[in-house]
């Protein structure tokens, strides 16, 4: 899986863009969306997905459950 | 700058730039010999006990000197979107041309975009000095677009003043950057340094790649700010301290972290109440939690000036105003607009204009001066509050119908003392007097005992009158301070004859919703 931005719900503040690890996010029509193919949800990175913690609406960063689970490399 | 060449009359009379220039030379210092009972409020009449080099910094600084802002105007550009804390009076998906909050813009700009407008609007208003990026997020949670966007000014307009507004929370790890581009002023809004005080204003913080609540993010934040504050006061770099207003969470605490923040060399503290109403969408527009009244404000303002100097002229404006603290052209420079101007940046010609501004300020204070010695035998513990509708430049010249906001100054045999404003509808908009409205504003200058206007009408004049507020219009277009000493005395005298009787106001209303753009 990976996460997807709630597009309704996102203010456009570009928080979420510096924080990614795997620089999956960009602004795409006035907010920002992540790319799924690069999205690893932040595992072997962090402890938390960083679009999450950053992002100032709650529930606008959420699992894209239409996506396999990541799976860490080895 | 057409008005550089003043239609002055006979040709005798033009001046040229360097005789202006010269003047100003002489004038270093601005000729202000203190001023009232307080000289080192150095933020407020001139010099005072300042020293040389802060002066310098603070004379045409609109946002550091209460004097410089009736002259001068600064711009904040919308550079900085992202934001590394939540606050609970803070929403920002709230966006809307008519509000007028820090944490909201119309348009985000890139950091080309912003230096392109800030030439424009410098070529267009000489009077413009500051630039500042204050968000909409935090500058500091997008350094790298901030110092782009210093660096891009600093070349092109090298006699503009730069300086940002922060949370603190990053502050520490760009002290020394802030320090290379040159930024003199920077502002920390510090709402508390009690982390269980900041547990109730602040649900959570980012930092070091982790979101953190309650009062472990509270105490985080504290000790940064404060450590941040430490190092750029070590480092010669001038600080104000804004804190909000909040009745029953922070109110009496803000006394606790004025210390604080003096101790580390804050130049300058500034208390805001809180803009709070429900469809603003904030935690605490929801939950009812209520502003200060004007008298609470000014009570902990008073409470606080003992210990240093308080701001009171902040119209805690959006995060991309531009113009005169109280007024608002951010609609005449979109980034359509301004990609369509033509720009002549002319340093000469702002230098010249801003050399007459000075000009202006020292007439206006020996005016002042001159109108308190008259005042100097006089003796009484009369103390009260005018309000004064103005456009700028330290005179009575708006029309009472059209003031968007009323100056409040406070006199006392010690002479008049600029101690806030009041934010009001337009009373009269197309030549239509609005009943509401003005009831608007009676409530907003409900504690003054006069009124000094450009132009009144005869139905408001009554209206005043009736709720015993007394519009006074015979000082049209004179300086503020001089007309409101030369006005107390008349009253102290008619009080002695006993012509009438003092008695206090009572409170009044600070306005919680949209500033409307005049069209």
């Amino acid at each position: 899986m990976a996460y997807k931005i709630i597009a309704s719900q996102c203010t456009s503040c570009s928080a979420c863009e510096a924080e990614c690890p795997n620089v999956a996010i960009s602004e795409k029509g006035g907010t920002f969306v992540i790319n799924p193919k690069k999205c690893t949800e932040c595992i072997g990175y962090f402890d938390v997905p960083q679009c999450v913690a950053v992002c100032p609406v709650d529930n606008t960063c959420v699992i894209d459950t239409t996506y396999p689970r990541y799976q860490a490399a080895g | 700058m057409h008005a550089s060449t003043t239609q002055d009359g006979a040709a005798g009379r033009l001046v040229t730039i360097d005789a202006v220039m010269q003047q100003v030379a002489e004038h270093k210092g601005c000729g202000t010999q203190g001023g009232s009972g307080k000289a080192s409020c150095g933020s407020a009449a001139g010099q005072g006990d300042l020293p040389t080099e802060i002066w310098e910094k603070v004379k045409n600084h609109p946002c550091y000197s209460e004097e410089a802002h009736h002259h001068y105007a600064r711009m904040h550009v919308a550079v900085a979107p992202a934001c590394n804390i939540q606050c609970n009076y803070c929403n920002r998906k709230y966006d809307c041309a008519n509000e007028s909050r820090p944490g909201v813009v119309s348009e985000r700009l890139t950091p080309e975009q912003a230096a392109r407008k800030v030439l424009a609007v410098a070529s267009t208003i000489p009077q413009m000095t500051v630039l500042g990026i204050a968000g909409p997020g935090d500058p500091l949670a997008n350094p790298a677009k901030t110092f782009k966007t210093f660096e891009l000014i600093s070349q092109t307009a090298p006699d503009i003043k730069l300086c940002l507004s922060t949370n603190g929370l990053a502050l520490p790890d760009h002290v020394d950057t802030i320090a290379r581009y040159n930024v003199d002023h920077v502002t920390i809004t510090i709402n508390m340094v009690d982390p269980e005080v900041g547990a109730k204003i602040y649900p959570w913080v980012y930092w070091n790649h982790k979101r953190y609540t309650g009062v472990e993010a509270a105490r985080l934040l504290t000790e940064r700010q404060l450590r941040g504050l430490e190092m750029l006061t070590e480092r010669g770099i001038l600080c104000k301290v804004n804190s909000v207003m909040i009745p029953g969470v922070n109110d009496r605490h803000l006394v606790e972290v004025n210390r604080a923040v003096k101790s580390r060399g804050a130049f300058l503290h500034n208390i805001m109440p809180l803009i709070s109403a429900p469809e603003h969408g904030t935690v605490f527009g929801l939950t009812g939690q209520r502003g200060p009244t004007a008298q609470e404000l000014k009570a902990l303002q008073d409470d606080c000036e003992g210990e240093m100097n308080m701001m009171r002229h902040c119209r805690q404006c959006r995060a991309d105003a531009v113009g005169l603290l109280g007024e608002d052209r951010s609609a005449e420079f979109t980034t359509e607009k301004i990609m369509e101007m033509e720009v002549d940046y002319d340093l000469e010609g702002r230098q010249a204009y801003q050399a007459r501004v000075e000009e202006e300020r020292v007439a206006k204070v020996a005016a002042k001066q001159e109108e308190l010695a008259t005042l100097a035998g006089a003796r009484s513990d009369i103390t009260l509050l005018v309000a004064v509708a103005t456009k700028g430049s330290g005179l009575i010249n708006e029309h009472f119908g059209h003031a968007k906001e009323f100056q409040v100054y406070e006199l006392s045999t010690a002479g008049a003392k600029f101690v806030g404003h009041r934010r009001v509808d337009l009373y009269c908009q197309g030549g239509f007097g609005d009943e509401d409205s003005l009831q608007t504003v009676i409530r907003a200058i409900n504690d003054c005992h006069a009124v000094f206007v450009a132009k009144i009408g005869g139905c408001p004049k009554a209206d005043l009158l009736g709720a015993g507020i007394e519009p006074v219009d015979q000082y049209a277009h004179e300086f503020i301070e001089k007309s409101a000493i030369a006005w107390f005395k008349g009253y102290l005298g008619k009080v002695a004859a006993g012509e009438l009787v003092h008695s206090p106001r009572g409170d009044a209303a600070i306005r919680q919703g949209a500033l409307i753009v005049a069209a």
